[in-house]
């Protein structure tokens, strides 16, 4: 994959090698013999994104999720991976949604997903959109721009001050929706890598059994997460 | 051409809650019973297992649990000048699929309608006069709380409910809710234990002079074993309970409490992936001779012969069998004839969240059903005339789950992404709790069901349409919750307390999950012009047609449906077996 000018989430990537370094060699020990470390994001081939369209995810990731400061960023916990996978399966898909005709895309947004687009389509298409919006109104594509110019731009792309396509309209909100469950959903998912999510905010996982500490009221829970396929962090 | 199969005496479409109660009344009886799901086979083992089902991604936020719109689905519009669209992809109700329905991924609260709601239209008419408005439809159910209340008992027991009686036969225990309607006996387990939310709030409530009671909930507080033999083990509190079938035997769901002994009746059969089409009548369409379904296995049409049929397809899916196999008139709103369709209606919630950010409140430990109640805001305590409405809500605090997708409250203008987002759900996940109010909802001439003109299913078939939007009257009465809650809320002293209440002029959003609580179109009555089925749940035109679920209610209960659907399901079984069985016929 080149290497994008620019790009904030480099600072990312060398956080995320420290990070896991931390978890595979002193943290939690087990960890290591359960799963070898994933291939790093750089040399990740998606499965169903184009390479503009990752390097657009992984820049809007780092923003919407960022590095800097308390606890993970989306680029950390390898949301991008867990976006991309995502976008090639089902859901990806709307595999289990009614998508016959005829569409209202530009419906009152009260009416729920009403374009004839997949939210792959819808990323796929969008994403040149917003681009293009980016270099008329900064200068240079989202992933080329500074981190505080694209944060501004992702502002605009949240308040739709470029008044995109109706039938693309839902696509920032499936964009941060998507990095949130990316960030929070089980590692098994290409995403929340190391649990690291989870362990920031005091979310026990897949543990799932508390009987114990109803009647511990106001008691901090004491446990960190487990993960659906035996991870512990 | 499709093929016929081998006659039954009973065919039930669906297997949900009142599929599994039908059927093992009448299987009871020796009758051959035949079950059609059109989903798949689903138990607790394998599909319910541990770890795999404490998915959130997969099950709370996809919804692998729910029917797939691509599979069938209905359309939306908030009035009738509004072109309906379809509801492609799921958010405010979430219906069930396979076997054990919706009643495998409820939550568990399980309510009796209060005592002024059997007979809503006559009690506030002479309670307080002629305030009911012009375009309000609300009517009697036509069976009173006295006759139901051996079926509330029954369902109770069977299903497996935890929980404090507050009235028994008359006498208020402590602890309970003294407003609830009187008893026969104590619930079957004792109530949950509640996380420290819901003590909070009990106390909270308490000191203003209310009536805290534990929230009852279908979840085992202790062992259990049900008149079938049936075995619940106690709950582990797993946060893993509404949108998520229970690996651990501790959520009264179908197959927890029925199916599995269901299953070893020799004159009882289901079929899975078999979705009814329509029910066929006889030629003078006085009575129906049996169901059509789609064979998926197959990939053919079926005619599956039978003497009664069942709807126990849940509310909407009832409604629309209906309307595509000629039962019942489709109704009107522009005269305000017809019955099918009818009176559709749905549930008001609001509530508040409160932040204290000292305080370790463990969300993820919770169930479906925990934490406490109040009721003194409920229908029978409100002076409809004083106030300006018609409705009343139950209240309850008690965290279900924190599931970090679907569950991270945030205070207001908490940035929705970037650096102060990461902040802030480092700082706040797991200090904040929700008081909830849990609202009524009257039916109007404006919300009602019929065909789509335009969107077919994928069997070719006219989609449902659902035609609703909220009403001045309950958007009143949910207000009227919050001037309420709000004071409580400031008694409780949290650092940040924000509110989610509908104001006037609230429209219909079909994004945000609000409740599967979809009640009417099919009510019962005792005049054939105003309800679809009569007090036993017998469609008026065909004797042999029954119609279950909450499609019956006339108006939608301020509590959860399922308590309610059960004891109706189960007075209809005992009609069904005590009067039609010896002799077939309309039994009004
Ligand atoms: C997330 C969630 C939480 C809930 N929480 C609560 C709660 O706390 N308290 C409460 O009181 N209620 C709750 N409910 C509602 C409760 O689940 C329903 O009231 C109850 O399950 C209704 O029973 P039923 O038999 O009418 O329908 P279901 O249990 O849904 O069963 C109907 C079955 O019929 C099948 N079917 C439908 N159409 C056809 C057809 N044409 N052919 C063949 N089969 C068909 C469906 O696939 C389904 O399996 C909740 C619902 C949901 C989704
Ligand atoms: S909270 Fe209890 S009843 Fe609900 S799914 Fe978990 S173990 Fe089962």
């Amino acid at each position: 994959m080149r290497d994008l000018p620019g790009l904030p989430s480099r600072r990312g990537f060398l956080k995320a090698s420290a990070a896991t370094a931390a978890i595979a060699g002193i943290a939690v020990p087990a960890k290591a013999e359960q799963k070898p470390e994933p291939v790093a994001l750089t040399e990740y081939k998606p499965i169903c994104l184009k390479p503009s369209e990752w390097a657009f995810v992984m820049a809007a990731v780092a923003r919407l999720i960022p590095s800097e400061g308390e606890g993970p960023g989306a680029i950390e916990t390898r949301v991008p991976v867990f976006i991309d996978m995502q976008l090639a399966g089902d859901y990806g898909r709307a595999a289990d949604w009614y998508m016959e005709g005829p569409h209202d895309a530009a419906a009152s947004p009260l009416r729920g997903w009403q374009t004839p687009l997949t939210p792959l389509e819808v990323y796929q298409q969008a994403i040149p959109v917003f681009d293009e919006w980016c270099k008329v109104t900064h200068g240079k594509i989202f992933a080329e721009l500074d981190a505080a110019t694209q944060d501004k731009a992702l502002t605009s792309l949240q308040k739709d001050e470029m008044k995109i396509r109706p039938d693309l309209r839902e696509f920032f909100t499936i964009l941060l929706g998507n990095t949130k469950e990316g960030y929070f959903a089980d590692p098994m998912y290409g995403g929340n890598h190391g649990m690291q999510a989870w362990t920031y905010i005091g979310f026990p996982g897949a543990r799932g059994s508390y009987r114990e500490w109803v009647l511990k009221h106001n008691v901090k829970y004491p446990l960190g997460p487990v993960s659906i396929s035996g991870e512990r962090a | 051409m499709a093929r016929t199969e081998k006659k039954k005496n009973v065919v039930l479409v669906g297997f949900g809650w009142t599929g599994a109660i039908l059927g093992m009344e009448l299987a009871n009886e020796g009758l051959e019973i035949l079950a059609l799901e059109r989903g798949h086979d689903q138990a607790t083992v394998p599909d319910f297992q541990y770890p795999n089902m404490i998915d959130e991604l997969k099950y709370g936020v996809r919804l692998g649990m729910m029917q797939k719109p691509r599979n069938g689905t209905l359309t939306i519009r908030r009035d009738q000048n509004e072109t309906a669209l379809p509801y492609r992809s799921l958010g405010t109700f979430l219906p069930g699929i396979g076997v054990g329905g919706a009643g495998t991924h409820w939550n568990g609260l399980n309510w009796r309608p209060m005592q002024s709601e059997y007979h809503l239209r006559s009690y506030t008419e002479e309670k307080f006069g002629n305030i009911i408005p012009e375009d309000m439809t609300i009517q009697d159910y036509p069976m009173s709380y006295a006759e139901l209340e051996p079926h509330f008992d029954r369902f109770e027991y069977v299903a497996g409910i935890s929980g404090q009686a507050g009235n028994v036969n008359g006498k208020i225990v402590e602890g309970g809710n003294p407003f609830e309607a009187p008893r026969s006996r104590d619930y079957p387990m004792p109530p949950m234990h509640s996380t420290w939310d819901g003590k909070k709030f009990g106390d909270a409530a308490k000191a203003m002079g209310y009536h805290p009671f534990p929230s009852p909930g279908g979840i085992a507080s202790k062992d259990y074993v049900n008149e079938y033999n049936m075995q619940m083990g106690p709950c582990n509190h797993c946060g893993f309970c509404e949108r998520f079938g229970c690996y651990n035997y501790s959520k009264s769901s179908p197959q927890t409490a029925i199916i599995d002994a269901l299953k070893r009746k020799k004159n009882f059969e289901y079929r899975t992936h078999a979705d009814v089409l329509r029910v066929e009548l006889a030629p003078d369409g006085k009575t129906a001779t049996g169901v059509t379904y789609y064979d998926e296995k197959a990939q053919e049409e079926v005619f599956q012969p039978a003497d009664i049929v069942i709807l126990t397809a849940f509310s909407l899916h009832n409604v629309h069998l209906m309307l595509l196999s000629g039962i019942g008139k489709p109704y009107d709103p522009n005269t305000n004839e017809g019955v099918v369709g009818r009176n559709y209606s749905y549930q008001l919630t609001g509530g508040y969240t409160l932040f204290f950010k000292d305080e370790n409140f463990n969300p993820f430990i919770g169930t479906g059903a925990n934490g406490m109640c109040i009721d003194d805001f409920g229908m029978d305590n409100i002076d409809f005339a004083k106030e300006g409405f018609i409705g009343g809500a139950y209240w309850r605090s008690g965290q279900t789950n924190g599931q970090p997708i679907r569950s991270m409250g945030l205070p207001a203008g908490t940035p929705s992404w970037g650096a102060g987002w990461k902040k802030a759900i480092g700082e706040w996940y797991g200090h904040s709790m929700n008081i909830g109010a849990h609202g009524s909802l009257m039916s109007y001439r404006g919300n009602y069901l019929d065909l789509d003109p335009t969107y077919k299913d994928p069997r070719g078939r006219a989609m449902m349409r659902m035609t609703f939007n909220w009403q001045p009257n309950d958007l009143k009465m949910i207000q009227f919750m919050k001037s309420k809650m709000e004071p409580l809320v400031k008694s409780m002293n949290p650092d940040i307390a924000q509110d989610g209440f509908k104001k006037d002029g609230a429209m219909f959003d079909v994004r945000p999950y609000q409740t599967t609580h979809n009640t009417g179109g099919a009510v019962t009555g005792d005049d054939p012009k105003t309800s679809a089925i009569n007090r036993y749940l017998q469609a008026w035109d065909q004797h042999n047609v029954f119609v279950m679920g909450a499609s019956a209610f006339p108006q939608n209960t301020q509590y959860n449906p399922t308590g309610m659907v059960g004891g109706l399901a189960y007075w209809a079984a005992e009609h069904i077996r005590k009067d039609y069985l010896p002799n077939p016929r309309p039994l009004v």
